[in-house]
């Protein structure tokens, strides 16, 4: 009954989990990795359109009085720019990689929900391409990716672009929402057997406490976001002070949902250190407890600390202490985690490759931006510098040092498994150094241009501020840094087309992901792998277990219990289906409608979601024997 | 430890109808409806911000909302989550009857509902509009996403209504039953926060 005197059964396995390539399948399928997979290559689309962005605008300021682009323009670039590197491309791709890795890592055959994940991307693919095509005809958001009114409100912004914003965000929203939801359940519900919640792999902590972020933070932003439009469609007054409306509210809510959002992007990127981190220091990572105590910490702080963007804007004193204290709180279990980290390769023996050297790297860019933070803490320092260049070199330290770093790091990790191919060593170094220097030589210098008094968000600057040089050295870095980055793209298509064929476990990884081949098949494990410690590769009875144990038959997955991780039963998997599709479809339909004004075209469309969802969810008719009727 | 796990992924030993513990839709339905209540969370307060940054509440020319139409409403509302819980309880026995019955009356109820609200509306509608004030905009985006949410939870009732009379449900099978019922006490449950905010609050 094992799975190497056992070929039948995983011919059958195979037959029922496999999807053959066809065009229908492509659009049908619910398999978490391809499903993951097309998250990460769409969001990694999305990252290359707003990098360019990012490099036009950087092209405009690098002299004084440049007329790269109009200032027109260049609100449009920058504002697309934040806006797509928070919303389309960080929280998408952490999705890519946990969709990809979850059921990997918890030893499950699917996320919870693999049709409402199917659902998820689509929307997201959907949204992501309306806001990116409304850059193509020239009327993209223009108001920052903060969006602040009463600049965005009418009368001050006509035309479509703040529309596009809103409604884009909100339909964003779904899919960021229900994926959030699958991640809970599925690591809730879909665990192997064994792992109790104190044996749950750190990434799948930060993943969870993300989700549970994202539940609570996210409505905040949508409540905004479809107020800002009924203001700006229906004549509403939620942010018009002269009809008894309040500008602060937008921020308030915003940042409600803004700064923990920070943690949304940041935290599955600690995830992914703690996650890589152990193979190349051969040991688990120190103070596991501490670690996730520190990730549940953050989470429920970061609400309590948005007032911290709001400095400027005059509020009562008192509530400027309160705020300015929580902010200094939350270094707190950030500094957890980072001494666990360095104390992890102290006691460890480090095997250097290039995955590690993302680390390295993004722990000293980490610390430097969560160093200006604390900063940005103390009231009268953030009241000096805010809206200057040095809150722009602050997020990019905190965003592209603790998210970007990581990120690279787990794609070189994980490309392996993902492609069952290797990269090549010596072109991810290039590409590491490149990006490393490329990176601080553009955003370093903004902090001192920002000391010097240069606004953010401005189109260009005259000659004799003393701000050339340090412009001129950004732009320098940011041509390194888009290099590299470069380099990061080619070694991935060279690994996909050309790669030496990846072993199942290259780094003797810890994880249940290394226990499965690489690329994984479609059912993930043959046999459910039972759990008996945090590091379930690195013992015996559970790699003896996937050698020999007994396959699990049929389209079906296991459920345990909630804490302790004790064996429920099984449930049988949803099997693909065009359903998410096309209810995907019908909301953007709702979301077109609603844009271009034509409310029939959404009424329309809603009734396509009801149909699709009300076909989704119908039951099949049963038996009364089968149903249970008394 | 390993001994126990292989018997239990025995497929025999899997084959048991009902598993046990909450399913994965619960866990989905709760977390669902605990971001849709931090929805309304957001818009209530956004309502008392407005408000205590404001003088009068409501504002000059606006009257108190009035409170016959909305008690009634309330007392039709409120009580629609018992036939849902006596109707789960039902289908928990194989009583479809009970089902079919008990999803009929909390049909009847939200309709009744729905219609006092757009009743409620036309007069409202007379004197102040969504354009006339931030009050405005905000009581009638709160009642009417409310409205909305009551409308969707209908037509899930509507829906399991539909299958029920096909016979999809019984003792075994009725967790769709389960979870919409979640959804109704829900939607039940927040018009008792905006009845209270929106109504009671400005008169106190």
């Amino acid at each position: 009954m094992s799975v190497s005197t056992e070929p039948a059964k995983l011919d059958q396995l195979e037959q029922e989990w496999g999807e053959r390539p066809s065009l229908h399948s492509w659009f049908s399928t619910v398999d978490h990795k391809r499903i993951g997979r097309r998250y990460m290559v769409t969001a990694g689309i999305f990252f290359i359109i707003a990098g360019l962005d990012a490099m036009i605008m950087r092209t405009q300021l690098a002299r004084p009085n440049a007329t790269v682009l109009s200032p027109e323009e260049y609100d449009q670039l920058f504002t697309m720019h934040g806006t797509a590197m928070i919303f389309l491309f960080s929280t998408p791709m952490f999705f890519g990689f946990g969709n990809f890795l979850v059921p990997l890592m918890i030893g499950a055959r699917d996320m919870a929900f693999p049709r409402l994940n199917a659902f998820g991307y689509w929307v997201f693919a959907f949204a992501g391409i309306v806001m990116f095509s409304s850059q193509l005809v020239g009327k993209a958001p223009d108001g920052g990716w903060f969006g602040y009114v009463p600049l965005t409100d009418k009368p001050y912004s006509s035309g479509i672009n703040l529309d596009v914003y809103s409604l884009g965000l909100l339909f964003l929203g779904v899919s960021t929402t229900i994926g959030a939801i699958n991640f809970i359940v599925t690591a809730l519900k879909m665990r192997a057997p064994g792992m109790s919640l104190n044996r749950v792999p750190l990434f799948v902590w930060a993943i969870v406490a993300t989700s549970f972020m994202v539940i609570f933070a996210l409505p905040a932003l949508n409540v905004a976001n479809a107020m800002l439009f009924l203001d700006r469609r229906f004549g509403a007054h939620f942010f018009d002070p002269a009809h008894g409306g309040n500008t602060l509210l937008w921020q308030h809510l915003f940042w409600i949902f803004g700064h923990p959002d920070v943690y949304i992007i940041v935290m599955p990127a600690l995830g992914i250190v703690s996650a890589v981190l152990p193979a190349f220091c051969r040991r688990g990572v120190v103070a596991y407890p501490l670690l996730v105590l520190s990730i549940v910490t953050i989470s429920i702080i970061s609400f309590g600390v948005w007032v911290h963007h709001m400095f400027a804007t005059g509020l009562p004193q008192l509530s400027y202490s309160f705020f300015s204290a929580a902010s200094t709180l939350i270094t707190i279990p950030s500094g957890i985690q980072i001494f666990a980290w360095l104390a992890t390769m102290l006691r460890g023996r480090i095997v250097v490759r290039t995955p590690f050297l993302f680390l390295v790297g993004f722990i000293v860019t980490f610390v430097l931006g969560g160093f200006t933070g604390v900063m940005f803490a103390i009231t009268a320092f953030d009241q000096q510098v805010t809206d200057s260049y040095f809150v722009v070199a602050h997020f990019h330290y905190v965003l592209f040092g603790g998210a970007v770093f990581p990120m690279l790091a787990g794609i070189y990790f994980w490309l392996p498994k993902i492609t069952g191919k290797m990269y090549a060593e010596r072109l991810s170094r290039w590409a590491f150094w490149l990006i490393f220097l490329g990176f601080n030589t553009t955003f370093f210098p903004m902090h001192i241009s920002g000391l010097l008094g240069m606004p953010r968000r401005i189109y260009s600057y005259p000659g004799d501020l003393g701000w050339d040089v340090w412009n001129l050295i950004s732009t320098i870095g940011a041509y390194i840094l888009a290099a590299g980055l470069l380099l990061v793209l080619i070694g991935v298509i060279h690994a996909v087309r050309r790669g030496a064929p990846a072993e199942d476990d290259p780094w003797g990884g810890d994880t249940l992901e290394w226990g499965t081949a690489s690329p994984p098949p479609p059912y993930n494990f043959a046999v459910v792998p039972p759990v008996h410690g945090l590091h379930p590769m690195w013992d015996e009875r559970t790699t003896t277990a996937l050698a020999t144990g007994k396959v699990l038959e049929g389209h079906q997955a296991m459920t345990t219990s909630e804490l302790d991780g004790q064996v429920e039963g099984t449930i049988e998997m949803p099997e693909e289906s065009l359903l998410p599709l096309a209810a995907a479809l019908a909301i953007l339909v709702v979301v077109l409608g609603l844009l271009w004004s034509w409310y029939w075209m959404a009424g329309v469309g809603a009734l396509f979601v009801f149909g699709t969802v009300a076909r989704w969810l119908w039951p099949p008719e049963r038996s009364p024997e089968e149903a249970g009727v008394a | 430890m390993t001994a126990v796990v292989e018997e239990a992924t025995e497929p025999r030993a899997l084959a048991s109808e009902m598993p046990a513990g909450r399913t994965t839709g619960w866990w989905g339905m709760v977390m669902f409806v605990t971001t849709e209540a931090t929805v309304f969370a957001a818009l209530l307060g956004s309502y008392f911000y407005i408000r205590f940054q404001s003088g009068q509440w409501p504002p000059p020319g606006i009257e108190d909302p009035k409170l016959t139409k909305v008690v009634i409403m309330t007392a039709l509302l409120l009580p629609s989550s018992v036939p849902v819980m006596w109707a789960e309880r039902g289908i928990r026995k194989g009583q479809r009857w009970r089902l079919r019955a008990g999803l009929t009356i909390t049909l009847v109820l939200g309709l009744g509902f729905l219609a006092m609200q757009a009743w409620e509306y036309s007069e409202d509608l007379k004197k102040h509009t969504l354009t006339t004030d931030a009050y405005s905009s905000l009581f009638y985006t709160i009642t009417g996403f409310h409205g909305f949410h009551v409308a969707v939870g209908l037509l899930m009732v509507g829906w399991l209504l539909a299958a029920s009379l096909r016979g999809s449900f019984g003792y075994r099978r009725h967790e769709r039953v389960r979870l919409t019922a979640i959804y109704w006490h829900f939607v039940d449950l927040v018009w008792v926060a905006i009845f209270l905010s929106l109504y009671l609050s400005p008169r106190l």
